[in-house]
């Protein structure tokens, strides 16, 4: 009886004080909001493998400190990113917050991470013209884009290849609102309609379809991530549009939607900034030890992953891992001083790269796997559209 | 006038594949007085047996119809584990109990057909447009879908109109326990009743997944539609399912179709084009409101 007391009450005391003060100074704890469930929950796969990835390149440590990536299930919801944001700043408080695939979520949840929580946010995917604009923050970074970047990358080479009108569609929420308004904003040619489709339980395209084959637009502009893209694809198809009116989209044909997409994407040209064929000796590593790993390609979703936890690594690494002052950490990232799969980018005034954008289009590789390759650079460098109306300076 | 055809084509097929859907839901909610969430999993387990099964046979319709009986299985041994339990509870434990079904299923695929979703191709022979007035394509994929949903809505029809079970079928819809003190084995059809209804989910599922795509959580979007149809139908009625499933097909189409346009009419294109998604987003609620305001029972339902 004694002995059990005695044992119970040293458990306790280890687990009551050593461990959480031993492992608050010694580990580097990066939360990390996916979507990990549920019809899109392949995204946040791709997300997972790849931040897993760049942990054992890093050797598992940062300036000597252990990494602890604690990975939250945002089910695609964004009232539960706002909740697993609020768990992973106030219960487990850790010292950065990355991830977010959705616009609408990222924006649910950025004030919890960044103002309530004072907690540095890089994030990984999502890119609202919000947070680029009026509601940017010192506290927040991102590794991926602005919203309507890539479609402005899409509409300049449309323009280059002479396109004369075009039809838009993509969902109805943030990000599809963002991407429609970013091609508009550099395509010169007709628009020739505009459908936004219900989020995200829409999934019979075929109303909109009979519209644009009425039409008859030059091209279709589409912005359908995930399971969305693969919806799409098959159903243009299915119309019979893809022998009549080209298709260009932007994040709908990937690493993720091309095993279900098939041979029905062959030749279809999209707009990103990393390619998983981009020329630079990390990428290559990264492209390669993913492939050997899992067996399939990385996406941009992945990638832009990877260059989170290499960034949050690049400012840990010159504080030799002292982390007590986040505006020294804050200088740190704003260098981007690590070595980027996309081949390296600065940081505009509102926390987001400046950054080169590609064409890329959809192609069989020399195993007859589905993938996409580099064929144009459509824009060099490239700002997004909203930096002016950032506070920051 | 063509493009007008053809969104009425697509309004019909899409109401078809909805009514299959709210027809077992109807069922079990009428008869059994049962709240099914899980009504949704198992129009995604049908998807993924049609998928799994295709793939062994490498014919689509074989796999489909192999698909079929592997849907009534699952139906009825849920019914035996899970719905018999509920049946005498409130609705809120059915609620509960059925969306935890839906994680159950949800995770269960994961486990087994992993997370990234698979895709049914279109059978070959379908895989073209078909001419339904010269000059006129539509595809034939959407096509087909329209005959097998009228044939299987016909079939229905018979089956709950003109034969025994369809005669228990309706008694129990309008009182249950009279016919259990009548004698009847209401527990064997309770469960062929609930098998039946995974039945046209799953061939819902399977029909869905070459337009769209076999993914965890696919029937979770659907399900809403397929309250909101059993709703306007009246809870228990075959014939409400059909009827209210039609109108929404057209009420959805209609929304996407034209409403844009006309909205183009009397305001700028700019907010029109912003405002026609979210107003044919609640276009089928506001239907269902006006119908309970007008027959609070449902079209069809049963008035008490």
């Amino acid at each position: 009886m004694k002995r059990t007391l005695l044992a119970a009450a040293t458990i306790a005391a280890i687990l009551g004080f050593a461990l959480p003060s031993v492992q608050a100074q010694q580990s580097v704890k990066i939360g990390f909001v996916s979507t990990f469930s549920g019809s899109q929950a392949a995204i946040g796969e791709d997300m997972r493998r790849s931040v897993d990835l760049a942990v054992e390149h890093l050797g598992g440590k940062m300036a000597g400190k252990p990494i602890q990536i604690v990975y939250e299930d945002d089910q695609f919801k964004p009232d539960v990113g706002k909740q697993k944001s609020e768990k992973l700043v106030q219960q487990d408080k850790v010292n950065f917050v990355s991830g977010y695939i959705w616009s609408n979520v990222l924006l649910a949840s950025l004030k919890t991470v960044v103002d309530e929580g004072d907690t540095i946010l890089v994030g990984a995917n999502a890119g609202p013209s919000q947070i680029a604009g009026e509601l940017c923050n010192k506290n927040f970074f991102s590794t991926s884009w602005q919203n309507d970047q890539t479609p402005m990358a899409m509409g300049e080479y449309l323009n280059k290849k002479g396109v004369k009108s075009l039809y838009l569609m993509g969902p109805n929420y943030a990000a599809g609102k963002d991407m429609l308004a970013g091609v508009q904003r550099t395509y010169k040619g007709k628009i020739a309609g505009e459908d936004f489709t219900k989020w995200p339980d829409q999934l019979d395209f075929s109303a909109e379809l009979a519209k644009i084959a009425q039409v008859k637009p030059a091209g279709i502009f589409i912005f359908y991530p995930g399971a969305h893209g693969v919806q799409f694809l098959k159903q243009y198809v299915q119309a019979g549009l893809n022998k009549t009116i080209p298709l260009y989209q932007v994040f709908s044909i990937d690493a993720i939607t091309l095993p279900q997409q098939g041979e029905l994407a062959l030749g279809t040209l999209g707009a990103q900034e990393w390619v998983n064929d981009l020329p630079n000796e990390q990428n290559k590593r990264y492209v390669a030890d993913f492939k050997k790993k899992y067996g399939v390609y990385p996406s941009y979703y992945g990638a832009q992953s990877y260059d989170a936890i290499m960034l949050i690594d690049s400012a840990v690494e010159a504080l030799k891992g002292d982390l007590s002052d986040k505006a020294k950490i804050r200088a740190e990232l704003m260098k981007a001083n690590f070595k980027s799969l996309r081949g390296g980018f600065k940081f505009n005034t509102n926390h987001f790269p400046i950054q080169n954008f590609y064409i890329q289009e959809a192609v069989k590789d020399a195993e007859g796997k589905m993938t996409v390759k580099t064929i144009a650079t459509a824009i060099t460098d490239g700002k997004d559209s909203y930096y002016q109306k950032c506070a920051m300076k | 006038m063509d493009y007008l055809l053809i969104q009425v084509l697509n309004g019909v097929q899409l109401g078809l594949l909805m009514f299959l859907l709210a027809a077992g839901l109807t069922l079990t909610f009428g008869i059994m007085d049962l709240v099914n969430l899980a009504h949704g999993s198992l129009y995604m387990m049908g998807a993924y047996f049609a998928w799994t099964l295709i793939g062994w046979t490498n014919s689509f319709v074989l796999g489909a119809l192999l698909a079929l009986p592997a849907c009534f299985l699952l139906g009825v041994i849920v019914e035996i584990v899970v719905a018999r339990r509920l049946y005498a509870r409130d609705h809120l434990d059915q609620v509960l109990a059925t969306f935890g079904l839906i994680l159950f299923f949800n995770e269960l695929v994961r486990a087994i057909w992993g997370p990234e979703g698979r895709s049914i191709a279109v059978p070959a022979f379908l895989n073209r447009t078909v001419n339904i007035l010269p000059g006129v394509p539509y595809p034939a994929y959407r096509f087909a879908l329209i005959v097998v949903g009228t044939i299987v809505a016909i079939l229905l029809a018979w089956l709950v109109a003109r034969t025994r079970v369809g005669m228990l079928i309706r008694a129990g819809a309008s009182n249950r326990r009279m016919i259990a003190a009548l004698g009847v084995n209401i527990e064997l059809l309770f469960s062929l009743v609930f098998g039946l209804g995974a039945v046209f989910a799953g061939l819902a599922g399977l029909m869905a997944a070459p337009i769209a795509s076999v993914k965890i959580g696919m029937g979770d979007d659907i399900l809403i539609v397929a309250f909101v149809i059993i709703v306007i139908g009246g809870i228990g009625s075959i014939k409400g399912a059909f009827v209210a499933a039609m109108v929404v097909g057209q009420i959805d189409i209609v929304g996407r179709a034209f409403l844009p346009d006309f909205l183009k009419t009397f305001m700028g294109a700019a907010s029109a084009s912003a405002a026609a998604p979210a107003i044919s987003q609640v276009l089928i609620y506001i239907v269902m409101a006006a119908v309970l305001v007008w027959r609070p029972t449902g079209l069809f339902g049963q008035r008490t």
